[in-house]
Order: structure tokens, then sequence, then C-alpha cells
């Protein structure tokens, strides 16, 4: 292992001196769980980030890849780290066929920059992640976080059409290509999306676009019980109607969400306030779809006995959908401790959310509960002071949740908590049946274990 | 091959089920592409337990072992090249859960395609991948080459309709991989395997995702009388942000074979037609339909029908669907290319498909999916005229290199197989190589599941053993 001065010395013979950084305070800008790295690295190319894996690889460095750095927290913190792979410097559009809906676009480009390019030309990418205003498209991959407009448009692997990555020998490789429809070969780039830079380095990305709807219109329904809230909900699923997201979510979350709002632009829906639980539904079109899916969202809350129903004004549905495309990032923040858990079941009766709620209630927590598209839930453990008895009872909750969980055949990831329960739990659950097949993959792209080693499931 | 190992596979699973005969595997060395390749015995498992011991046994005796569904595939990727043991999955064949509330349906690799959707229409549901063999090929095989179909437009290939998968590895291991609801934590191993053309495992049993019909389907009849006209319509609705659930192109010299053999309402004196389907709700569709109405008038269409009903509708698709069928009666065989290019590049694609050939002295048809740039140009040839068969498959190479010079790829839902594997390194580098073999020999590191497909003979994996049965690798018919 070298030492820090030579080590930072022979990057800058590598990269040049202005991309090498190894102040105390630029290592502590990209520390993961209070540990920093050697150095941060900012390459300008593929060809950069080539020749720093193969560097890495010859000195066995442990690399992490990471682009905006919203989310660097997800899963174990690495089990060693010593460079920062900044890849901002990779920023820049490389293809774009409007006519084709294709695009090509640098690991490092923020997310919202990409969608201007996208909205001259009338068309946007889905990738309705949190922390939008900084994200990058690479570290929107990578973290495999989900898209609030998942519901109608899919997830990153229904449009994500090929990759360009570094692997873990220092080989520039890519996957795919530019056209919308191709089986040419492995789709490696599937395996990147949620690897958590355990794989690759990731330096471009292949879309295809989609065009922007021409008007969009949002629903929100209040229910007493959970139950009525849920069957609506269940009506709205089975109506076939198109909808870019649908969210369920409890009197708890209504309060936290209603607090964002107001922090974000002092100000928030009325019915947010209402005890109970909430339906929110979003969808898009033209004006005669707009008009029969609102028609047939008052009949359904009339029908299901809703306590409230409302069509959404634009500023509202931009408030609202807004916010629940942030839901990761500030109900992560939404108290002084939280544990953030990411919940996938076979399908969400009653009786399941209230279990959830009941394990997730553990005094003194109290907890906020939203059921997302695809069988997908987010449940947060807050509380308002990390002493004894609230670790003892976050751990416990959380342990208990997992459990729950996996008896129900389903699977559970803790998204965010703090980092003494992330060492005490196991963050990913249970390891699956198919976990070895998983280390073989990662034992091909990454032979010396030198990306984000232990960020991963099962400690890959 | 080694009588004791057809013995102890008679043992294994009954003489009914296994075939050793010449004349017995003669049907078994071909597929619906040029390729060929006999295997030296053909096996028909019951259960995912008879998979296993036959792969096992496989490789005791260090044979290769090659899957087959119903051996409609256009690469070559059913086709035992190196000899050995051929896995023909036709009687596992069943469906074994329908989950009609969660919309997912468990079936057995050797389930035809349609049959899925035959099980639970009734439900309204239907499963989405439509390869044009729909009617006889298996899910398996749409598993293992990631197959497409005209309406892959609007709705994916295989790999997006596949949630879970259960495996049968080479040493005989059974696994699973992707979970039957909604993701779980870790990498996309079933977007991995989907697609990976039986060469990291053998698949015994599949969980689809099943699609809700949509209320509304309106289907276009668009006639014109120059091809330019049909593929400017095409870049037009493109570029304008319309994309309809299916959108296929017939060009006059097809259609006109097509007409005469399925009398569908193709007007034969017409140049080009384009078949183009719109789904969803009746407000989008009627917008959608009139939109594209437009487009095709702006672009000189000479005429846009719209299917009255159900039964035009029919007449209309069977027309696409059996264009192959209708094709064999013009010539003794047809060479079915598979090439995708950017849908901005099409006019250009389809000039110099004419320009190739001319050169090559064929007229060659093209009936294609327009709407995903997913080219299927048809070279129909003579197999018994050695030097005409030579002169298709250089027309074909051509033309895949020209799809490649404009942006595009080399297959868009036939596979690579034995067809294109040494077309490869016109996409990828010896590092691309290097990652998939090290992929490849992740999970079949002797090579010993379906050898010689996907990687070029000269950089694929290095133990990759074409074995001499008789039917010499690359072979042609």
């Amino acid at each position: 292992m070298s030492s820090v001065a030579n080590l930072a010395t022979r990057l800058e013979k590598l990269i040049g001196n202005d991309r090498v950084r190894a102040s105390e305070a630029a290592l502590q800008e990209v520390a993961i769980a209070g540990r920093a790295p050697m150095a941060v690295l900012k390459p300008r190319s593929a060809e950069e980030v080539a020749e720093i894996v193969s560097f890495a690889a010859a000195e066995k460095l442990a690399v992490v890849a990471c682009g905006s750095r919203s989310k660097l927290e997800l899963g174990k913190p690495p089990q060693r780290y010593d460079l920062a792979l900044d890849l901002t410097g990779l920023c820049q559009i490389a293809h774009y066929d409007p006519g084709d809906l294709t695009l090509s676009v640098d690991a490092g480009m923020p997310l919202n920059e990409l969608a201007k390019a996208l909205a001259a030309k009338n068309q946007f990418l889905p990738l309705a992640v949190p922390c939008c205003s900084t994200s990058t498209v690479g570290g929107a991959i990578a973290s495999g976080i989900d898209s609030s407009l998942r519901q109608l448009y899919g997830a990153p692997r229904d449009f994500l059409i090929g990759a360009e990555f570094v692997d873990g020998t220092g080989k520039q490789c890519k996957s795919g290509g530019r056209v919308v429809k191709n089986v040419t070969g492995y789709d490696l780039h599937k395996l990147l999306i949620g690897s958590l830079g355990t794989l690759a380095v990731i330096t471009r990305l292949n879309f295809r676009a989609f065009p922007l709807p021409d008007l969009r219109s949002a629903h929100l329904a209040g229910f007493p019980t959970l139950e009525a809230a849920l069957n609506f909900h269940a009506s709205l699923l089975k109506s076939g109607l198109p909808f870019s997201n649908l969210e369920l979510f409890d009197s708890n979350f209504s309060t936290l969400l209603a607090g964002f709002l107001n922090e974000v632009s002092g100000s928030a829906l009325e019915s947010l306030a209402k005890q109970g639980w909430h339906v929110f539904a979003s969808f898009e079109g033209n004006t005669s779809v707009m008009e029969r899916i609102q028609r047939e969202l008052r009949e359904c809350s009339a029908q299901a006995q809703a306590a409230c129903s409302e069509t959404l004004d634009m500023q509202s549905l931009q408030q609202l959908s807004g916010a629940l495309q942030e839901v990761f990032d500030w109900l992560r923040r939404a108290a002084p401790c939280v544990a953030l858990l990411r919940i996938v079941l076979p399908q969400f009766a009653a009786g399941d959310a209230m279990e959830l709620q009941r394990l997730a209630k553990q005094s003194p927590l109290h907890s906020a509960f939203v059921l997302r598209a695809y069988n997908v839930a987010y449940l947060a453990l807050l509380a308002d002071a990390e002493d004894a008895s609230t670790k003892t009872a976050l751990e416990r909750g959380v342990s208990e949740l997992f459990s729950c969980v996996e008896a129900k055949k389903g699977a559970a990831t803790l998204l965010h908590a703090p980092l003494w329960l992330k060492h005490r739990v196991n963050v990913w659950g249970t390891k699956r049946p198919d976990f070895p097949l998983m280390q073989r993959v990662k034992l091909a792209f990454d032979p010396q274990n030198i990306f984000a080693p232990g960020r991963f499931v099962g400690g890959i | 091959m080694d009588s004791a190992l057809i013995r102890e596979l008679r043992t294994l699973l009954g003489p009914a089920n296994v075939l050793s005969q010449k004349e017995d595997l003669l049907l078994y060395e071909f597929d619906g592409s040029v390729e060929k390749g006999r295997p030296e015995a053909v096996v028909f498992p019951h259960t995912t337990g008879d998979v296993s011991r036959v792969v096992k046994l496989a490789a005791k005796y260090q044979v290769p072992v090659v899957g087959r569904g119903a051996g409609t595939g256009l690469s070559g990727g059913a086709l035992a090249r190196g000899g050995g043991v051929m896995v023909v999955f036709a009687r596992m064949n069943r469906i074994l859960e329908l989950d009609l509330e969660n919309r997912r349906a468990v079936v057995q690799p050797g389930v035809v395609n349609l049959d899925i959707t035959r099980a639970v229409e009734h439900a309204g549901l239907y499963f989405a991948p439509d390869p044009s063999s729909q009617k006889s090929c298996t899910v398996g095989g749409n598993v293992a080459e990631n197959s497409g179909g005209p309406h892959t437009l609007a709705y994916g290939l295989t790999t997006n309709h596949v949630a879970a998968l259960e495996l049968v590895l080479p040493d005989g291991e059974i696994t699973r991989v992707g979970s039957r609801h909604g993701d779980t934590p870790g990498y996309d191993l079933c977007g991995l395997f989907v697609g990976s053309e039986g060469t990291l495992a053998l698949v015994t049993e599949i969980t689809v995702k099943l699609s809700r019909k949509a209320e509304a389907v309106k289907t276009l009849l668009a006639i014109f009388d120059a091809v330019g006209d049909a593929s400017r319509t095409v870049v037009e609705m493109t570029a304008s942000g319309i994309t309809p659930a299916a959108c296929e192109m017939l060009d006059g010299w097809t259609l006109r074979a097509v007409e005469d053999y399925i009398h569908a309402g193709f007007p034969r004196d017409s140049a080009a037609v384009l078949l183009i389907e719109v789904e969803g709700l009746r407000e989008a569709t009627e917008s959608q339909a009139a939109s594209i109405v437009e487009i095709c008038n702006s672009n000189h269409a000479r005429e846009v029908r719209s299917a009255r009903d159900e039964r035009e509708r029919d007449l209309l698709w069977k027309g696409r669907r059996n264009a192959f069928g209708a094709l064999g009666r013009l010539a003794p065989s047809n060479y079915v290319l598979d090439g995708v290019i950017p849908r901005s590049k099409l006019p250009e694609a389809l000039e110099q498909i004419h320009a190739i050939g001319e050169k090559y002295g064929f007229q060659i048809g093209n009936i294609f999916h327009a709407g995903d740039g997913n080219l299927h140009p048809i070279v129909l040839y003579d197999p018994r005229d050695m030097e005409q068969f030579k002169r298709a498959i250089a027309a074909a190479e051509e033309i895949i290199r020209m799809c490649v010079a404009l942006g595009g790829a080399l297959t868009g839902e036939h596979g690579v197989g034995m067809e294109k594997n040494e077309l490869m390194p016109l996409l990828f580098s010896d590092a691309d190589f290097d990652l998939m073999r090290r992929i490849h020999d992740a999970f079949n590191p002797d090579s010993s599941l379906n050898p010689g497909k996907i990687f070029p003979l000269s950089k694929g994996c290095g133990e990759i053993r074409i074995r001499n049965s008789g039917q010499a690798a690359g072979t042609q018919a």
C-alpha cells in the first residue's frame, strides 16, 4: 500500500495535478460513514477513468465512484475506501437523436441539465429520482433508487438501452447499443442498475427518451380507514387507467409531507392536514384523456366513500409530485434519528400494512408509511432523540420488520439508518438463493474486489 | 457418442424419452435459420430433476448440452454445433400456476407462447411478447433469445415480461433468480440470463408477467406508392412522439407474395404498406390514430384504411404473421435477416438494402418492425446452388455491416447464435469480449452448454470445443 503523499503524487502524474485532491477538506467531502479516502480524483474522460482503475487494480486500492454524492449512504459502508472517483467531470451529451428518441450521455451529467436539453425537443427521461436538483445520470442508475414515474414508464431496466463502463481490470467495456431494440450479446448494462458501483465505473449511459406529455393532472383522495384507502388504491390499479404515479400514505406521512411542502414552498394542501389515509394519483395525456380519468376518479372516490376527493390544480400537482419524487431525501431527514426501509411484499393487504406499522411504532418511536407503485412501500421509523431506549426500540423494530417481511415472502432493504444501526442489522436482509450467482458476477467484473468492497448485498 | 452414455440416458429417462438413431436425429439438426448442426442424442425431460440429472450425466461423459424449444429460432441458437446431447423441452409444457390477481403465470419452458395468452385471455390478460412464430415457439426459447415481435415497439422484449427463472447450471445445480413479485435487492440476474442464448444455464421454469388487454385497439393500413414515402412516414411519426403499439412495413414485392397466398387485403399495385396499431384508452387511440393518418397523408399515402372489426384486424395481422410462409412459395429457401438501425435512418437503410440486392443479383424483400428500426430483409435462394447460397450469405453480411455503420446493431430479436457470432467484432472490442467471456466462464466454465454460440470462435471462450460430429461447425445447409 502506498503512502498518502506518494500516492497523490503518482496519481497527479497519471491524470494531472489539477485533477487530484488530497486536502483534509476535500477528503471529508466524500467521506462515507466517517471514513475518508486517501485522494479524490476527477477524471475528464473515460480513458482517464480506465487509467485510474488500472492503477487502483495494480495497487489493490479500493475505489468508490460518485456523482453528486446524494446517495452515497446507500448500502453498507465500504470495508475499504482508498480513492473517491468524482465523475462530474464527465458531463457531455455524447449523442442525441431526437428523431429516434435515443440519447447517450456521460455518467456525470446532472439530471436537471439533461432534462433541459431534452425538453428543448419536447422529450424527457422518466428518471424521476430523489435529489433531482443535484443527482447525476450515473448516480441515478448506479443507486437503483426508485423513480416516482415507474408505474407508467417502468424501471430503468425498461429504458436503459446500453452502457459504457470501466471494469475492475481497468478496461473500457460496453454493452447494448444506441438502438431501442437490441439483443446483441449479454445485457451487462442491466447488471449495473442498482449495483452501487460494485461492478464497474459507469462512464456513459444510453437511453430511450420519451415525448413530454401534453397535459398532466392529479387527484388526491382521503379515507378514514386503511381498508377503504387500500380498496380505492386497488380499484385504480385494476381499472387499467394509465396512472403515472399512485401512492397511498398514512396520516403521519401526510403530516411530514405537509411540513416538507411548507418548508420548500411556504404552503401545503389543506387536505393533507386531515386525519386518515390518502391516495395520490397522477396521470397524463390529451384533454379528453384527462377529462375521462378525472371523471372516473371522482366516481371511484364517491363509491369508496372518500372523506375528501379533489382534482389538484397545477401548482398543487407540481408541489405534491415533486415532494413524492423526493420522499427518500426528506423522509431520511424527517426526525433526529430515522431508519428508512424499502419493503416489497407479494401484496399489501390491510393486515400486512397494519402489522408493519405496529412493528414500526415501538415506543418511543413513531412511523410514516407510504405504499408506492409495484408493491413497494417505504416505512420510516422516526425517533425524536437518539438515547439508549430509542436505540433499543429502533434496532428491535427494524429487526422485527425484516423478519416479518421475509416471513411474508417479501424483501426489505434499509435505505437509511444511523451508522450504529447499519453495523447491527443486515441492511440488505437475508441472503437469497441466488447470492452465490451474484458473487460469480462480481468476480467476473471486478476480480480484485476494488469497487466499493462490502457495500452491496451479502457483503459483496 | 459413447454408447454407455446413451444407455445411461435411457435408464434415466426411459427409452421413449431418448433418441439416438441417425434418422431420428436428422429432424433436430435444423431450426429456422440457414445453419445446421446435428446432436448425437436427443432427450425429452419431464421435470427439472430430469434436466439436472441429464446435465450431470453429460458432464460425466464430457459432452456438450444444448437446450431447444420448438426449433423455430432464426440464428441457430438451438442447434448442436458441438454435437452432444440436445435437451428438448417439448414435454415440459405445463402451465404450473396462474395468479390472475397479481398478473403472473408460472410455466415450464416448453409451453407454447400463445398458450399462455389462451389460458388467461378470459380475464382480459395476455402475454405480451408476440414473435411471428408464437403459435409454435416456446416460452423457454423466447427467454433464451429474448424474443421480440411486432408489439415490442410499445411493450418491450421478452426480458420486460419475465419476473423470475428456475435454472439448471452446467454442473446440474438447480437454482432460482429474480422474484415473482417486484424487485428484490441484488444484481438483476434475470436481466442477464434472459437473452443469454442458452450459454449460461438451462431454464426450467419461468414466471412471466401478464399484461392487461387494452380497452381500445385501432388497426390502420396505410398504402403508399413509393417505399420512401412509407419510410419517411415512420421517421416523422417517431419524431413526433407517437408510439403506436406496432408499426410494421411490407414492401410491394413482399406484400404481393403475401396477398397471393393470404388475401389479407394488401393492394397488389402498391409500393409499400404500413400496418399500424394503436392501443390504450378510447380517447387516446382516437386522437393518436387521427395524428397518424395526418402524417401518412402528408407523406403522400394513397389511402389509409382502418380495420372495421376484429375479423378485418385479424386478417391484416394474418397477412403479416404468415408472410414468411408466403415467401416460401417463391423459392426453395429464404434467409430472413435481422438487423437494427436508428429509426431516423430508415429511408437510407432501405435504399442501401436495395442497392446491395442489385449488387448481388437478388430481389431482397422487406417485411419488418419499422417502428423500432428492426429490419428483416429477406433473401430468396436455392440452397442446392452453392454459388447462389454463398452470394446470399455475402449479401446478408453486407446488410448487417450497413446496419452497424448506421449506428445500429447485429440483431434486434433473433439472437446472435451461430449465425452472427463471427460478426460480433463489428460491435465489440477485445475488452468487451474479455468481460463477456468472464461472465460466460463464471457460469459455464467448460463451455459445456451450447458451445460455439454468441462468441466468435477466434475470440470466444478459449475452451469452446467444437466437436466433429460429422456436421462440421459452420457447415451450411
